[in-house]
């Protein structure tokens, strides 16, 4: 992997994983620093402000991402691993700041925002980083990832340098698995309904591993796992990148 | 609760765990989803002839008023009465009306949601009039004393051996009959309805503006032998049906066949001009078209929900609705289901009892992407949720909970403050139904936040 590129990168550490899955932003940190990027993280960060929008708590929402707009002023690129969080300031923040001074500030920051998977091969130009683990996986595409942050291919060229990765491609790879936030507790059985669908898919291939770009979607689809003592390991795909060496 | 919402929970739940319903839904679905991509095809373009769809309904529902007026005014100089009804009762009382004239006692029907949302076949029974269903599924489901599952394809939630066995109880066929002679069986049962019919109603898929007409879009030929068989023929079509002009339908007939079935064209597609013309041998001696708003202006007046009046129920979000997959188009408990239903039914009959349906989303986004003219599906669900929150429909628990967190992520301090073990025990305690079917959920000591900062010794 090329170790040149000495670029500033902010940190964007989504509420729940520094809160739930502290070892994937230390991951996700040594394969950026790998990459030869040189990263930072403004220590009063807290939520881009998703959970209360699509609560339709818009008033609250916007006041959480004020806060996020000021603690990631300046023009380094902003890498977060999650696609949800980095679709939701791609592209809701204009919802919330249409028509408002704050307008130029949230075109600009939507663009500069990236989730990992994006923000290595689209940006650094890097699909190897040198990881290995050994075993069959499959990943689940988040819908986040899919249609707010419209990655497909990306995450699956980095999985395809793991060395002793084994790909496979599950059926209805394409749909939700059913998480959706407030939506997996407020309706909780048809959350389920789909997570066990998504959970049946994987378990089709044959794979050890369910991997994807998304924490929240794994945590909703792990719970279900272990209730059923499944044997299937979800790993979010900075932990992947960061095996192995 | 609102018991809306509480019904929605009950059946939706019951739905979720039904792997047969699952496994039929799946199957037909199925057949869908491969037969669609052959149908987008015949589009060089088809994100394009999405967008122009859109562009079209959009220069519609602009000038609504306009496009309406016209269609009367063309249509009334071809004989046809053009009545506007504001609600489901006036149209209802407006039908009454011409079945007493009519003497009418067998009505013949076609497909049209909108005489479910209008609850026609139950009025009409009321009255003491026959209505029969004449396409095929929603003969089934006519059978059955259900309401049609899915907006396009009525009885996709039974399998052909459900159709069998509800044919043999009800009409006494062989319960082990092939699909071909239960179409049979129907058929020969409906052709008589249409002797003795005095009234056929159908619905539009489309209202022409130019040309004053209806068009209407059919695989089976009921709906055409609806319109022209019977004495008088009566059309029920929601005001957003409009479209500018009859050269439109070059680009709505495939797009409608295509996104509805996967078809390039739809088998029978029929434009009606009005009733039979002085010079013509056949057709219905009076046409009606029945206007109905209920509620449609709501949605006009909605500068954001406007858009949603583009649809032209296709179906398609339905099929890729992973909640509506999951628990199936009764659980709704609304007469248009699926994204395009929970988007609509609160302004069309009230957001505090039907808000519920705007939660009831993963927001996975799917149903916007295919969404044949483009409505952007899953952010109007979210313009719901904030308008329900607005109008204070929330719970006082959620508000609060909305407070104390717009609190918490203001100042970073209050989340590294309780250690790992304070968080598993309070989290897990107040997202209680999380835990019940996905375990607990376990913290770190830790939050990334207090470790970067020990390992930077900065405070
Ligand atoms: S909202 Fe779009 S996809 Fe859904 S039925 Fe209407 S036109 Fe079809």
């Amino acid at each position: 992997m090329a170790n040149s590129t000495g670029m500033n990168v902010q940190l964007f550490i989504p509420c729940f994983i520094d809160q739930l899955y502290p070892e994937t932003a230390f991951n996700m940190i040594k394969v950026l620093e790998k990459a030869g990027c040189t990263v930072s993280y403004n220590t009063s960060q807290t939520c881009c402000g998703q959970p209360a929008f699509n609560a339709g708590f818009w008033e609250e929402s916007k006041a959480v991402c004020s806060k996020f707009l000021k603690d990631f002023e300046g023009t380094d690129l902003i890498v977060a691993p999650s696609a949800s969080c980095a679709g939701f300031v791609k592209n809701y923040y204009s919802k919330l700041f249409d028509n408002s001074s704050m307008h130029h500030a949230v075109t600009e920051l939507s663009n500069r925002i990236h989730e990992f998977s994006d923000f290595m091969v689209n940006i650094l130009g890097i699909e190897n980083v040198g990881a290995s683990l050994k075993g069959k996986a499959t990943y689940h595409d988040s819908c986040a990832g899919l249609r707010e942050c419209r990655i497909k291919k990306e995450p699956r060229k980095l999985l395809a340098n793991v060395k002793g990765l084994e790909l496979t491609e599950m059926n209805d790879v394409e749909t939700c698995c059913g998480f959706g936030g407030t939506f997996a507790v407020k309706f909780e059985h048809i959350s389920i309904g789909m997570g066990e669908q998504k959970v049946e898919n994987a378990l089709a291939t044959g794979a050890e591993y369910l991997i994807s770009t998304d924490h929240s979607c794994l945590m909703h689809l792990q719970g279900y796992i272990n209730q059923k003592g499944y044997h299937l390991k979800t790993m979010h795909i900075a932990d992947v990148m960061a095996s192995g060496w | 609760m609102k018991e809306t919402a509480a019904n929605f929970i009950a059946k939706s739940t019951i739905k979720a765990a039904d792997k047969e319903h699952r496994r039929k839904i799946n199957f037909n679905i199925g057949k869908y989803n491969a037969v669609v991509p052959q149908g987008k095809e015949q589009f060089t373009d088809v994100q394009l002839a999405r967008e122009r769809a859109k562009n079209i309904k959009w220069r519609a529902i602009e000038a609504l008023d306009k496009q309406l007026e016209d269609f009367e005014l063309t249509i009334t100089r071809r004989g046809a009465k053009v009545i506007w009804a504001e609600d489901a009762q006036q149209a209802l009382d407006a039908i009454q009306k011409i079945c007493e004239a009519k003497g009418c006692k067998t009505l013949v029907k076609s497909k049209s949601m909108v005489t479910e949302e209008i609850h026609l076949n139950d009025f009409l029974e009321k009255i003491g009039i026959e209505s029969v269903e004449t396409d095929l599924g929603e003969y089934i489901q006519q059978l059955d004393g259900e309401p049609p599952y899915h907006i396009v394809t009525p009885a996709m939630h039974k399998s052909k051996e459900d159709v069998a066995r509800l044919f043999a109880e009800k009409l006494g066929t062989d319960p082990k009959a092939t699909p071909q002679q239960l179409t049979l069986t129907a058929r020969k049962i409906l052709r008589d309805k249409y002797v003795q019919a005095d009234i056929g109603v159908t619905g539009a898929n489309f209202i022409i503006s130019d040309i004053g007409g209806i068009a209407v879009t059919e695989n089976e030929g009921n709906a055409r032998l609806s319109c022209a068989f019977p004495k008088t023929h009566i059309v029920i079509a929601g005001i957003e049906k409009v479209i500018p002009s009859m050269h439109d339908l070059a680009l709505f007939w495939p797009l409608l066949s295509t996104f509805g079935t996967g078809q390039n064209v739809t088998v029978y597609n029929t434009i009606v001009t009005g009733p039979r013309q002085e010079n013509e041998k056949d057709g219905p001696e009076e046409m009606y078209v029945i206007l109905l708003d209920n509620g449609r202006t709501n949605i006009l007046a909605n500068e954001k929900q406007r858009e949603s009046l583009y649809c032209i129920r296709c179906g398609a979000c339905l099929n890729a609705c992973p909640v509506y997959k999951n628990i199936g188009g009764h659980a709704y408990g609304a007469t248009y289901s699926g994204p395009i239903g929970s988007v609509i039914t609160p302004h069309l009959r009230g957001m505090e009892e039907w808000k519920h349906l705007s939660h009831a989303s993963s927001l996975c986004g799917n149903c916007t992407e295919v969404c044949a003219v483009k409505i952007n599906l899953h952010e109007l669900l979210l313009d719901n949720r904030h308008e329900a929150a607005q109008e204070g429909y929330a719970p006082f628990a959620e508000k609060m909970i909305w407070k104390v967190w717009r609190i918490a992520m203001l100042r970073r301090s209050w989340m590294n403050m309780a250690n790992g073990n304070m968080k598993t025990r309070l989290i897990n305690k107040v997202a209680g139904s999380w835990t019940s079917h996905r375990g607990k959920l376990d913290f770190p000591q830790k939050s990334f936040n207090q470790q970067w900062k020990e390992k930077m010794g900065s405070k």
